[in-house]
């Protein structure tokens, strides 16, 4: 490698023309190499799929939420593989470059061949995230013949889930969580909607959340493959209480569920409808202050 | 290094006109003193009124963030209510986007420093410039006066959601200010934005063609267009609101048209989610309106540190105009979860503005290649733009794909990205600039050591509060909560993030001693302390009353560096490849300019 010292002498400009593609084209060759080594791990560890960490993602318990964490995790890599290499790049210039003398640096401006590179690659890495990305979000958002379905519906500050075809109904407004009781391995449709403002319905097992608008009923579908209870909260910005707007998902096999749903016909608390919880709600925000 | 330089030095320059002559070396005419900042229509004056308004209001925001750290550091909150904890963070992000950083950077350093930059002798409209300041100001204290009425400010977040920012949600009179003021302020934006593209394209001194502007200028100009398309809807959308509270309009109400009952009857309603698009549209755009100005000002500090001309400056100029492009189609990138938009297309656009982000990443890094870089306050401001920018971006491409952005949306991981991109910009760039041209506008130096004291306070403090706040939001903690449940193991987290805020805490308070010691005892700097290249570093620190009484030969975008090294002319063309206009410019420069050397 040349010295980065004959670039001082005004002098040596002539020779530019013939210095700068022996010396620009191995660092791009290099780059590349760099670069078919990260594409190569990646494809590799996307392959293995869900035996890999999880990133921080939470524990995927529908199949919907497996489709997505395998997507954070082809990211998540890319993503790190990416930042690495950048963070190297400026990490290098700023330590090997920083000024010893008062000697004047080479004052180019231009290489056609690193700038060529450097905007056709991350078109091309896009262009893959992109097409993994169409394909995870048309699993998670797809809506398949439901076997159940349950109606769910947000309020300043609570949750209904009405069954219907059953008479069965559950509301909790804040600090007294409602459940919603789901079978495991059936597809089940939820439909969404708010009765005031916009809430957002998240469970972070089901790796997903999404807005319950008022006027718009949003549906989605999801398949439980593990028994157990979830925790669920509003995400989006709803007043007071918002933070206290919880509410948990109770997975059980289809035969519990069956025997729930068909002799479980009122709420363990005393509200039966939206308009009590809130004139209970606005009581006791009344009481307070 | 050449600080001084005197008129009688340039002979192949341009002497401007007479009255120039006059004005060499006296004070302006005119009121003095306080009327001379009430009255003034000098651009230079206004712009500082602009920084120094914004840095006001950056620190009554910044105490607001301490508020909100403080009340997360227990899962029961308490420190304040949860009313006053909605009004705190509504307040805070409104403070630092409507209020800091736009009006910081295009209103005040953009004021200062394009007409310099470009040679001119003020902005194109003066008086329209002033009315701009004014605008601002009353709008900024319309905000914050939302404290002081019944019902306390503004408490639906930024980005003021219907139907919780309508009448029946949102009933206080701090609801009504907070909107009155983005309509003022916005205007002001808009004027501004008029004033600031008739000035580049109307004033620019001879010889200053549109690819021999400085990056800072372009991306200023860039950032302009962008406000004029994105800023009218926003206006717009706010008169909807207000007519919504208080004419009876029902535009964003989705009163008597629930599916449930049946039949919709679409022309009887309105939809809560037209202000989300509305305010998207404005909002994505807005997002790169404070984004711009601050690469324009890494790409005038990098390569003055780095002595070297910024690399691939067109590239830069194109990957600029790009991101504008793209990012007046990407706004439901924010409304992923809603369920009522296209995600294909939407995805697609925010992950290709990756592509024009990386090739200005790629520049910046480009020019300290190969570079002499030295680590002044301002230059150690600008790497840790370029880190927290870098950490910032990746995570904005993992919020690009809808499915991942479905489990993270409104958490906390999208807390900690947004504050990485707006911090690394609006605060590591901005104060970077901040402590760049302080020397140009008062004539003296800040001091460095305390300088660089506030920047490694405030790197290690930015890391410490934005990584916790990753992991938090994984693990499903949603944003906007004035309290959480105690059992998740949450709390430690927020703990680290609070303990990171204090010490970026406390470098603020380094630079406000740092601005109390360099006022008080000032070191006298000349016309070019750190060795630039563009226009404002031709003329004296601070600028006479009309900017020059004379101008280098302009032949390239660094004038100021061409002048005063000829020596390194010869080198800066050791770029090749160029066939066409490019090379016909750069040889027309290092002809011309050895010319004039000799």
């Amino acid at each position: 490698m040349e010295s980065p010292h004959d670039y001082h002498q005004v002098d040596a400009a002539p020779d530019m023309d013939s210095a700068s593609p022996s010396d620009t084209s191995p660092k791009g060759r290099r780059r590349l190499r760099r670069f078919a080594i990260g594409a190569t791990a990646l494809s590799a560890l996307a392959l293995s799929g869900c035996k890999l960490s999880r990133y921080g993602a939470a524990k995927p318990v529908t199949t919907q939420a497996h489709e997505a964490v395998k997507l954070w995790q082809l990211f998540f890599i890319a993503g790190v593989v990416i930042f690495v290499i950048v963070l190297l790049l400026i990490i290098w210039a700023a330590f090997r470059y920083r000024r010893r003398n008062e000697a004047m640096p080479r004052q180019f401006q231009y290489n056609n061949l690193i700038e060529i590179i450097y905007t056709a690659l991350p078109i091309a890495i896009v262009g893959v995230l992109f097409a993994f990305t169409f394909v995870a979000e048309n699993k998670v958002d797809a809506l398949p013949k439901q076997t159940v379905t349950v109606n769910v519906t947000a309020f300043q500050w609570g949750w209904q889930f009405q069954y219907p075809g059953y008479n069965t109904r559950v509301i909790g407004i804040e600090n007294q969580d409602p459940e919603m009781v789901l079978p495991t391995n059936e597809n089940v449709r939820i439909y969404l909607r708010a009765a005031d403002v916009i809430h957002g319905f998240y469970v972070p097992a089901f790796d997903f959340s999404r807005y319950a608008l008022p006027g718009v009923t949003n549906q989605f579908d999801v398949n439980i493959q593990h028994a157990g209870i979830y925790r669920g909260q509003c995400t989006q910005l709803c007043g007071i209480y918002h933070s206290l707007m919880l509410f948990r998902v109770k997975a059980v096999s289809p035969s519990q569920f069956d025997t729930w749903v068909t002799t479980h016909h009122n709420n363990t608390t005393t509200i039966k409808s939206i308009t009590q919880a809130k004139s209970q709600i606005k009581a006791s925000l009344g009481g307070s202050q | 290094m050449t600080d001084l330089i005197t008129p009688t030095t340039t002979t192949s320059g341009i002497t401007l006109g007479t009255h120039a002559d006059h004005d060499h070396g006296h004070e302006e005419h005119g009121p003095s003193g306080l009327m001379k900042w009430l009255t003034t229509t000098d651009h230079k004056i206004i712009g500082l009124s602009y920084m120094i308004t914004a840095i006001v209001l950056f620190y009554i925001a910044g105490v607001l963030a301490m508020g909100i750290r403080i009340q997360l550091t227990n899962p029961a909150g308490g420190f304040v209510s949860f009313e006053q904890y909605n009004e705190l963070f509504t307040m805070h992000g409104s403070l630092m986007l409507y209020l800091f950083a736009g009006p910081f950077a295009f209103g005040g350093l953009a004021n200062y420093v394009v007409p310099l930059q470009i040679g001119a002798p003020d902005m194109a409209f003066p008086r329209l410039n002033a009315l701009s300041y004014w605008l601002y100001l009353s709008g900024s204290i319309m905000m914050l006066m939302g404290f002081l009425v019944t019902g306390g400010a503004a408490n639906f977040g930024w980005v003021g959601y219907t139907p919780l920012s309508s009448a029946t949600y949102a009933p206080g009179a701090g609801a009504d200010l907070w909107l009155l003021s983005l309509a003022l302020t916005g205007f002001s934006a808009i004027f501004t934005a008029v004033n600031l593209i008739g000035t580049i394209f109307y004033l620019r001194a001879p010889g200053l063609t549109m690819f021999r502007m400085p990056i800072f200028t372009w991306n200023m100009l860039v950032t302009g267009i962008l406000i004029l398309i994105a800023f009218p809807i926003l206006t717009a959308a706010v008169v909807f609101l207000v007519a919504d509270r208080h004419f009876g309009t029902h535009i964003y109400t989705a009163t008597g048209c629930h599916a449930v009952s049946g039949a919709i009857d679409i022309h009887a309603c309105g939809s809560p989610v037209l202000w989300q698009n509305l305010f998207w549209f404005f909002g994505h755009p807005e997002v790169y309106i404070l984004a711009l100005p601050f690469f324009g000002i890494v790409s005038e500090i990098i390569p003055t540190f780095s002595r070297k001309p910024l690399f691939g400056y067109k590239g830069m100029v194109f990957a600029t105009i790009s991101i504008a492009a793209l990012s007046t189609g990407v706004w439901a990138h924010h409304m992923f979860t809603t369920g009522v938009v296209l995600l294909p297309f939407f995805s697609l656009l925010s992950l290709l503005i990756a592509v024009p982000t990386g090739i200005k990443v790629f520049n910046w890094i480009g020019t300290m290649w190969r570079g002499q870089i030295q680590y002044s306050t301002a230059m150690l401001f600008s790497v840790g733009f370029l880190l927290a920018f870098l950490m910032g971006g990746v995570t904005g491409v993992m919020l690009a794909a809808p499915p991942i952005d479905f489990f993270v949306h409104t958490t906390y991981f999208v807390v900690a990205h947004f504050h990485q991109v707006l911090f690394g910009t609006a605060v590591f760039a901005g104060f970077g600039g901040v402590y760049y041209w302080y020397p140009k506008m008062f004539g003296r130096k800040m001091r460095e050591g305390l300088g660089k004291l506030h920047f490694w306070l405030m790197f290690i403090g930015f890391w410490v509060t934005f990584m916790p706040m990753y992991m938090v939001g994984l693990k499903g903690m949603p944003r906007r909560v004035a309290s959480y449940p105690s059992y998740l193991g949450w709390r430690s987290w927020n703990e680290v993030a609070t303990a990171g805020s204090v010490l970026i805490a406390l470098s603020f308070l380094v630079m406000l001693i740092n601005f109390w010691v360099s006022w008080r005892r000032p070191e006298p700097v000349g016309a070019n302390p750190w060795d630039a290249g563009t226009l404002e570093w031709f003329t004296t620190s601070p600028p006479p009353h009309h900017n020059f009484t004379h101008l280098p030969p302009i032949r390239s975008e660094r004038p100021t560096w061409d002048y005063n090294h000829p020596e390194a002319l010869t080198l800066a063309h050791g770029h090749k490849g160029h066939g066409g206009t490019n090379g016909k410019v750069a040889n027309g420069v290092a002809v011309a300019a050895n010319g004039g050397a000799q």
